[in-house]
């Protein structure tokens, strides 16, 4: 049976928003929702630590002060969650994956993320390099809440945004996907909204 | 074990509004026709679910605030200012509309008299819901069962039922408000967050082994399991459901 | 703490619609701690799916992702699951 439609609802979204922009399947939100697998981890600026491991010539590891002395950037990105939300136009501030690999060696094709609180999210190598992604550390010129991941968390933004992992304390390099949290579990394991990329077998 | 409402495969059942009631300036009652209802236990919930003609779709949980009653389902909804479906819920509905709603379920957070008692109901704002349906049913049924509500509000216009709260406070149920932003001239009673202080005051002691029903703000919840498992009560007697961070 | 964490009881007919059984009383065994809890009481968050965790060790007791007409469920983090017939 088709679900009855509420007359006069239609929920809170942006109806102008350039369709070639929105990816099939997605609605155009104003605000920025905050979904979590888990409680907000609160680790001490003084605890945290960014690094690369796994099939790497050597480990590459930065402490919040040396995070930060690194080159950054200010971007300005769309994101699609795979709950069916996109918000255009949202306003970043972080290092590129690329200065962060910059220098390191692999044969490894694929990328897991790793996070505090224990979760994870895989990617292949490919889609965070050449400028596709950041440990992004400020958003909408503020230092990023703990509540969409600060201090820092990964910015994929051309994959759902599952991909973008909240928390991120480091990537690990290997030689095959492995799948995440989420991937593990019926989400998609690449995950390109662009061909509604969601579920397994999609 | 909870009887045959709580047992069943689940599908989305049409409501349709029959009756409107606004509670306080922000709260309203909306009285629901489900002629699939196979009624329900009070405390239990409904999922609801809206659908815009594009297809998109929004779903919220509420509290069934009435007694169990033939097909009719009362759902106490806050307007949330900012909310996606509140708002709908509460500014657009008419009489003769129609939702969709799934339920009821939830068997946990329920009571019934053959639970027995003594019960202390702590409710944050609208919170109250699904403890008021215990009260009315409990009145509705005419149990005598020792049961007690510390209810918390903003002030005195934001107490949800609270005239009909008055009219059945009673013998053996007692209900004690705390107004925590405002007072009206002339307030005696509590003015301040709930404590463990005031738990201890206005519940039965952990020594009588009551039911604790804790319902509200997520932050409302976890404050008052804590202060009430500090005073000595049973963590398997006290039964909580967070509404999330304002409440449901 | 999270403003955004629920209890079991808020994933009740979720839980319902996909094991066909009331399972908010259901009782669950956390196979991080051995702490066993009604699945009502358990705490809930909601991210691209839901997880329930154990209230005493925060392991993701069950993860479950809905989408077009089927649901995966991932229950590693129960040892068991005790329900009432």
């Amino acid at each position: 049976m088709p679900p009855i439609i509420s007359r006069g609802f239609s929920g809170r979204r942006r109806d102008d928003a350039p369709p070639d922009r929105v990816p099939p399947g997605q609605y155009v939100t104003n605000d920025f929702p905050v979904l979590s697998a888990g409680p907000t981890p609160h680790t001490p600026l003084d605890q945290w630590d960014f690094t690369i491991v796994g099939e790497v010539d050597e480990l590459h590891c930065w402490t919040w002060d040396e995070f930060h002395a690194l080159p950054s950037e200010t971007f300005t990105v769309d994101i699609h969650c795979v709950t069916k939300w996109s918000k255009l136009d949202t306003e970043w501030e972080g290092v590129s994956v690329d200065t962060l690999l910059e220098g390191t060696e692999t044969s490894a094709e694929y990328v897991t993320a790793f996070c505090d609180g224990g979760y994870t999210t895989n990617v292949p190598l490919e889609d965070l390099t050449d400028g596709k992604a950041w440990v992004a550390f400020g958003y909408d010129g503020e230092p990023l809440d703990p509540e969409h991941g600060g201090p820092a968390r990964l910015l994929v933004p051309h994959l759902y945004f599952w991909k973008s992992a909240k928390w991120v304390r480091g990537l690990r390099l290997t030689a095959t996907d492995e799948p995440g949290f989420w991937e593990q579990n019926g989400y998609h394991l690449y995950g390109d909204p662009w061909r509604e990329q969601r579920y397994w077998g999609d | 074990m909870a009887g045959a409402a709580v047992l069943g495969r689940l599908t989305w059942l049409v409501a349709e509004v029959v009756d409107i009631v606004p509670e306080t300036p922000r709260v309203k009652t909306i009285a629901f026709d489900v002629p699939e209802w196979r009624g329900h236990l009070p405390g239990q919930h409904v999922d609801v679910r809206l659908t815009a003609e594009d297809g998109y779709q929004a779903q919220r949980s509420y509290s069934i605030a009435s007694a169990p009653d033939s097909t009719r389902v009362e759902l106490t909804i806050e307007r949330i200012g900012d909310g996606e479906v509140s708002p709908y819920l509460t500014d657009e509905l008419r009489a003769g509309d129609q939702i969709e709603l799934r339920g009821p379920v939830g068997g946990y957070f329920v009571w019934e008299p053959s639970r027995g008692g003594p019960l202390l109901l702590v409710a944050g704002g609208s919170g109250v819901v699904p403890l008021m349906a215990m009260v009315r049913h409990r009145a509705a049924t005419g149990s005598d069962v020792d049961m007690r509500l510390l209810f918390s509000s903003r002030g005195w216009d934001d107490v949800i039922y609270r005239d009909e709260l008055a009219r059945l406070a009673g013998d053996s149920l007692a209900v004690v408000h705390t107004l925590t932003r405002s007072q009206p001239d002339g307030w005696t009673g509590y003015e301040r967050r709930v404590d463990a202080e005031m738990l201890a005051e206005v519940g039965p002691s952990p020594a009588a082994g009551p039911h604790v029903y804790v319902c509200g703000p997520t932050p409302f919840v976890k404050t008052g399991a804590e202060a009430l498992v500090g005073l000595g009560h049973d963590p398997q007697r006290i039964r909580t459901e967070r509404f999330g961070p304002t409440g449901g | 703490m999270d403003a955004l964490m629920l209890d079991g009881n808020a994933v009740a007919g979720l839980l319902q619609e996909v094991f066909a059984a009331e399972m908010t009383t259901a009782i669950g065994t956390c196979s991080g701690c051995g702490a066993t809890d009604a699945v009502g009481a358990v705490h809930v968050f909601r991210g691209a799916g839901i997880v329930l965790r154990c209230p005493h060790c925060d392991n993701a007791l069950m993860r479950i992702v809905s989408g077009n007409s089927r649901v995966w469920i991932d229950c590693r983090g129960l040892r068991a699951l005790e329900v009432a017939l």
